[in-house]
């Protein structure tokens, strides 16, 4: 394996993108070996930032291990929390509140438009639009400021607790959420004018890292990836998880499979959780926001897998109890890592300067994918 | 002609669509009110922070330098990150009984994660979180704080 920049036998050229590159946003390096400007294979390198969160998590209780996949993918950290709340609480039988479920939903959706915005500035900046950022991180803080005020937090929030919430929601909570909803309608459509309809974006889109339904589930794909290639796979539809199954919401789909079909995928999905966000912020039910559980938390003897549908699609977590106060074993099944083990098969075959676009679209998050 | 007219509406199509995001980029250039950029250091004394935000654990003192703290250590079984330590000493009370109190509270926050698991613990509101959030300091050692004040007691009443 060459890691340096060199040629093959063949005369083709090894170059290194990361992991200090501005286009992987982060520290992703990508070893790629170039026939002129064509790419014949992208070889992934990952542990730049590998912290051992599986292990550190088998000397950690039910209670503390959550807070630690905050720390994974940082974008949908309510999603993950969210997700080892409810393996918790499957394994012990706790019932949660409706209140509870209810605010945990719109929390969700939240963070789900919270990390899209990201997503769609730090995209359109890629490809070579630097306006969007600005405009997309003008209302993300709208949506920071609220779980600042609810949760205590802006990005790694913590907020989700075995049975419940960590706290009840802030009086001034519903308003803030309304207000950012009407604004942020108008302000989406403006996206679209901005970038959509863009002449120049489309033709940088429009055909550019397409994978098929076939090869989508083969890879393991999900979320907004596995959507665009006509794979009907949201998990807030397929198993309900909290008061999902109550409501009503599109799971977008579209089948053309390029990088164009998983961009409209994710700004439809922006929408969709709007929708979602519509229905449930007027009907709060009253209650309790936490359920009442032991102080020491111990699941009995067995393996407990839950999932649930982050915004870069399946997160699931599976874990093995020896009926302790800590899990003997923690797996994290991450959707940046199977998403990114398809970035080979869609830029093969590809323009160099397509992969930028491509990797955009996959909307990767490093520390999710190395964990 | 058929190839001409495609490529005529083609030009036009992509002008109108860089137009159309011209404009909205001219709408903010020329509308300053919509800016929303908060200069930082500058509004430092306007700055308000919501009251739940996680800035730092602290343990509030009353003016007679009473604090709520009993000692049982939930805070420190709590932490994820061993980020609390507390020493315990007996204090004998003039009838003689002994009594568990805190002997220093020791709270290291160069470890602290803002989780907020510790507060949730205390049984007796003895921390809060405070809202200061600037923490860079020249030395590391000034980041391993002793909450409780010289002299402090346990306030009456608190079991």
């Amino acid at each position: 394996m060459l890691e340096e920049i060199g040629t093959t036998e063949q005369g083709d050229l090894i170059i290194n993108v990361g992991p200090q590159h501005p286009a992987t946003h982060g520290v992703l390096h990508l070893v790629i070996t170039l026939n002129g400007e064509t790419i014949k294979k992208v070889d992934p390198h990952l542990g730049y930032i590998h912290r051992s969160i599986e292990k550190m998590c088998e000397s950690l209780t039910y209670r503390q291990f959550i807070y630690v996949t905050s720390r994974m993918d940082y974008l949908s950290s309510h999603i993950n929390n969210h997700g080892c709340a409810l393996v918790v609480e499957k394994g012990v039988q706790i019932e949660v509140p409706a209140r509870a479920q209810v605010i945990r939903v719109l929390m969700d959706e939240l963070t789900r438009v919270a990390s899209h915005l990201l997503w769609w500035g730090a995209m359109a900046m890629d490809v070579g639009a630097i306006t969007p950022f600005f405009h997309a991180f003008r209302e993300r803080e709208m949506i920071n400021d609220i779980m600042e005020e609810t949760c205590g937090a802006r990005l790694t929030m913590n907020y989700m607790v075995p049975g419940g919430v960590m706290a009840d929601i802030h009086p001034d909570f519903q308003r803030k959420v309304k207000e950012f909803v009407t604004e942020f309608k108008s302000k989406i459509d403006e996206y679209d004018e901005l970038v959509t309809g863009n002449i120049i974006f489309q033709s940088r889109m429009k055909g550019v890292g397409f994978i098929s339904k076939e090869d989508a589930i083969s890879y393991g794909c999900s979320g907004p990836v596995a959507r665009a290639s006509g794979v009907s796979c949201d998990i807030r539809k397929w198993y309900p998880y909290d008061c999902y199954s109550q409501l009503k919401f599109e799971e977008v789909i579209r089948t053309e499979g390029d990088s164009y079909a998983r961009y409209l995928v994710r700004m439809e999905e922006m929408r969709q959780s709007l929708n979602i966000i519509d229905q449930l912020i007027d009907a709060i039910p009253e209650g309790e926001f936490q359920a009442k559980t032991k102080a020491v938390l111990k699941l009995p003897k067995g393996e407990f897998y839950t999932m649930v549908e982050t915004a870069r699609g399946e997160f699931g977590v599976y874990v093995v109890s020896e009926g302790g106060t800590t899990p003997y074993r923690i797996k994290f099944r991450s959707p940046g890592f199977s998403n990114l083990s398809a970035l080979d098969h869609m830029s093969v075959g590809g323009k160099i300067g397509d992969l930028v676009a491509t990797m955009g679209t996959l909307d990767l998050v490093i520390p999710d994918i190395d964990r | 002609m058929g190839f001409l007219g495609e490529y005529i509406r083609t030009v036009y199509k992509s002008v109108a669509s860089l137009l159309k995001g011209m404009k909205m980029t001219g709408y903010y250039f020329t509308h300053h009110k919509e800016i929303i950029t908060q200069e930082y250091p500058d509004n430092r004394d306007t700055l308000i922070l919501p009251e739940r935000f996680r800035g730092e654990v602290v343990m509030p003192h009353t003016e007679s330098n009473e604090h709520r703290c009993t000692g049982c250590t939930a805070c420190e079984l709590a932490c994820p990150n061993g980020t609390i330590k507390i020493i315990t000493k007996f204090e004998v009370s003039p009838e003689g009984k002994k009594k568990k109190a805190i002997d220093t509270f020791i709270y290291h926050l160069e470890l602290c994660t803002m989780c907020n698991l510790c507060i949730v613990a205390c049984p007796t509101d003895a921390i809060k979180m405070a809202q200061s959030f600037e923490h860079s300091v020249y030395k590391r050692a000034d980041l391993t704080k002793v909450l409780n004040k010289p002299g402090s007691k346990l306030m009456e009443g608190v079991e």
